[in-house]
């Protein structure tokens, strides 16, 4: 049987994974995906620990989670496009000027 | 030796489930294509196939055998590993949809095994919904297609495909929410058992969903046919604005894999509404044990009304296929959603 | 075994395909590599008796907002990362300094996961307490959803029209308005 602590380790490294995405890509689009995996591995450990606790409300709060995530990609994604239309640019260094 | 099988016999049967499913699943998409062309021809006034085999039974697969022999084109620009990628995802989206589509009832074949079997190559407490996430997987495949050939009429292929499939998409699933309110279970076996003998309200109706909701299969009909990209909805491959849609620069193997999928998705479609609205295995006065032919033939019923609609009416445009699923099919499928559960609020309480 | 094989099989996939969304930098193949990722999650809750939550994983992520992500990298015209635009002179770019930093990113997966291993009751199989046909019944996910979380159910329906209206709002061309 697989024990709890290897799901979490498995979260980590991807939560670890979407934190490194975020610092290093230099690519809007990407920086987004990175914060996605960060979401999922978040809820990975929901489900581990309501597994785990035979309770429900681990899963409850993933589809929160998820309803969250739809919509951060909605408007982030809205965000992108805005930007990508006044700069010709994805990278996030292009957009350091506070007014154009 | 025998032995030994009976301990595993439970992975062995799921095994050969897959194995049916699987080549049923071939079978049935070269049998609708020789069906198709045959009655492409009848409504057309010619033979349609007659040369190869017996009444042109073997075109399909003429069809394939000289598709395999042709040269496998990859355009200069085309991203290499997505245009691969692309034809082997929208198979295997349509065959891994079938996987939790039950085909016939728990059966022991006329007393040959000690315990029952069920037909069907997996049953998951959430069937409808993983047919449902399967099938929404197949958009990939259209729209890969289309990027990755590096061509605008592939580009305008598959972003019409991945507008049209997203739209539907929400009235399929709101249609299919409604049927799942009647049956309730997500399983796709138990809303076929739980359709078995006539209605207390009129016993000369079967207890089939479809005389429960006539809106909301009309609903899932009009959508699966959106959804599969078959006429009058075909626009992703609209030959006349669009060469081949999505498919304009692929060949041999690659392209024989498209309408390889679609016919798939045709056949779980119908299978999927067959187990929904038209209760499945069950037929008022057909025993248990032909359970499988009874399956086929809806099956069957469906299919024929999918090519009847090709070749009988014409190909909408696009915007009236965008302001029709919006603006009439969501908001029909929301009420019919509202309507059933309310009703069976009302009459459960 | 074969339960801790495709357990080894699914997370190997998921962070294998987590590294590569963030270790390329053609955009298209980022977002193809993160299905992948999402659907070897979708696996792993199937094994954590989470059907639903696996179903939702696949329809809603992989089905809908990958798709959104897709089109957004499709319209732009895949911009690839640019190498050459790097602004190496910023001090925060130094080679040293991105080194530490990796250093100690890679500190942290290695103290978490010796913490994680050394915690007791962590160290419990999963499945081991309690009863699967709890969590994975939907009849119990729903009652459990409308009756103790309703009002969040409710609020978060408001943040899905709120996205939906700022994205029309924020993606409409500024000359047509």
């Amino acid at each position: 049987m697989i024990p709890l602590s290897h799901y979490l380790i498995v979260s980590a490294i991807l939560f670890a994974l979407g934190t490194a995405g975020v610092f290093l890509r230099r690519n809007l689009i990407t920086i987004l995906l990175s914060v996605e995996i960060m979401l999922n591995a978040v809820n990975l450990t929901f489900v581990a620990f309501g597994r785990v606790a035979g309770d429900v409300n681990g899963q409850i709060i993933v589809f929160f989670v998820m309803t969250v995530a739809a919509a951060e990609a909605a408007v982030g994604l809205a965000l992108v496009i805005a930007l990508f239309r006044h700069r010709e640019s994805l990278n996030p260094d292009a957009f350091t000027s506070l007014k154009w | 030796m025998i032995d030994y099988l009976w301990t595993y016999r439970a992975p062995i049967i799921t095994v050969l489930m897959i194995f049916v499913a699987f080549n049923a699943l071939i079978l049935a998409s070269a049998g609708l294509v020789y069906w198709e062309r045959k009655l492409m021809g009848f409504m057309q006034q010619r033979y349609g196939p007659y040369l190869v085999g017996p009444y042109g039974t073997l075109q399909p697969f003429a069809d394939i055998l000289k598709l395999l022999f042709k040269e496998e084109l990859r355009p200069k620009g085309a991203d290499k590993w997505l245009f691969t990628l692309a034809p082997v995802l929208s198979v295997v989206a349509a065959f891994t949809a079938f996987a939790t589509v039950p085909f016939g009832p728990e059966t022991t074949l006329w007393g040959l095994l000690d315990e029952p079997i069920k037909l069907g190559a997996s049953d998951v407490n959430v069937g409808v919904l993983v047919v449902f996430a399967v099938t929404s997987m197949g958009v990939y495949g259209i729209v890969l297609a289309g990027w990755s050939s590096n061509s605008k009429y592939s580009l305008f292929g598959g972003l019409r495909a991945s507008a049209q499939m997203i739209s539907y998409e929400l009235s399929y699933a709101t249609a299919l929410a409604a049927v799942i309110l009647l049956g309730g279970s997500l399983s796709l076996r138990e809303v076929v058992d739980s359709q078995a003998g006539f209605w207390s309200w009129l016993p000369i109706l079967p207890r089939w969903y479809l005389f429960l909701q006539p809106l909301g299969f009309l609903i899932y009909m009009i959508a699966g046919i959106a959804e599969t990209n078959r006429a009058p909805f075909d626009f992703p491959e609209a030959e006349q604005e669009l060469v081949a849609g999505y498919n304009t620069e692929y060949s041999s193997v690659r392209f024989a894999l498209f309408p390889q999928a679609e016919y798939i998705n045709m056949v779980t479609m119908s299978a999927v509404a067959t187990s929904l609205y038209l209760g499945g295995w069950h037929f008022p006065g057909v025993p248990e044990s032909l359970g499988v032919i009874v399956f086929l033939a809806k099956v069957a019923a469906i299919l024929f009304f999918y090519i009847w609609m090709r070749w009988t009416v014409p190909r909408y445009r696009y915007d009236q296929l965008m302001t029709f699923g919006w603006k009439w099919l969501f908001p029909a499928s929301v009420v019919n959603l509202l309507a059933t559960a309310a009703l069976v609020l009302y009459f459960n309480a | 075994m074969p339960e801790t094989l495709v357990f080894y099989l699914f997370a190997g996939l998921a962070i294998g395909a987590s590294a590569l969304v963030i270790g390329q930098r053609n955009p298209m193949y980022s977002v193809m590599l993160l299905i992948a990722s999402f659907g070897a999650l979708a696996g792993l809750y199937i094994q954590l008796d989470a059907p639903f939550a696996a179903v939702a994983q696949i329809i809603v992520y992989a089905g809908a907002i990958m798709v959104l992500f897709l089109f957004v990298v499709m319209l732009l015209n895949a911009p690839q990362e640019d190498a050459a635009a790097y602004d190496r002179t910023h001090p925060l770019r130094h080679p040293a300094v991105t080194r530490f930093g990796a250093l100690l990113a890679g500190l942290l997966v290695v103290q978490l996961s010796w913490a994680l291993v050394r915690a007791n009751q962590l160290a419990q199989p999963v499945a081991g307490r309690t009863d699967g046909a709890i969590v994975s019944s939907v009849r119990e996910l729903g009652r459990v959803l409308f009756e103790r979380h309703g009002f969040a159910f409710e609020a978060t329906s408001i943040l899905i029209l709120v996205a939906m209206v700022g994205a029309v709002v924020l993606a409409r061309r500024e000359d047509h308005a």
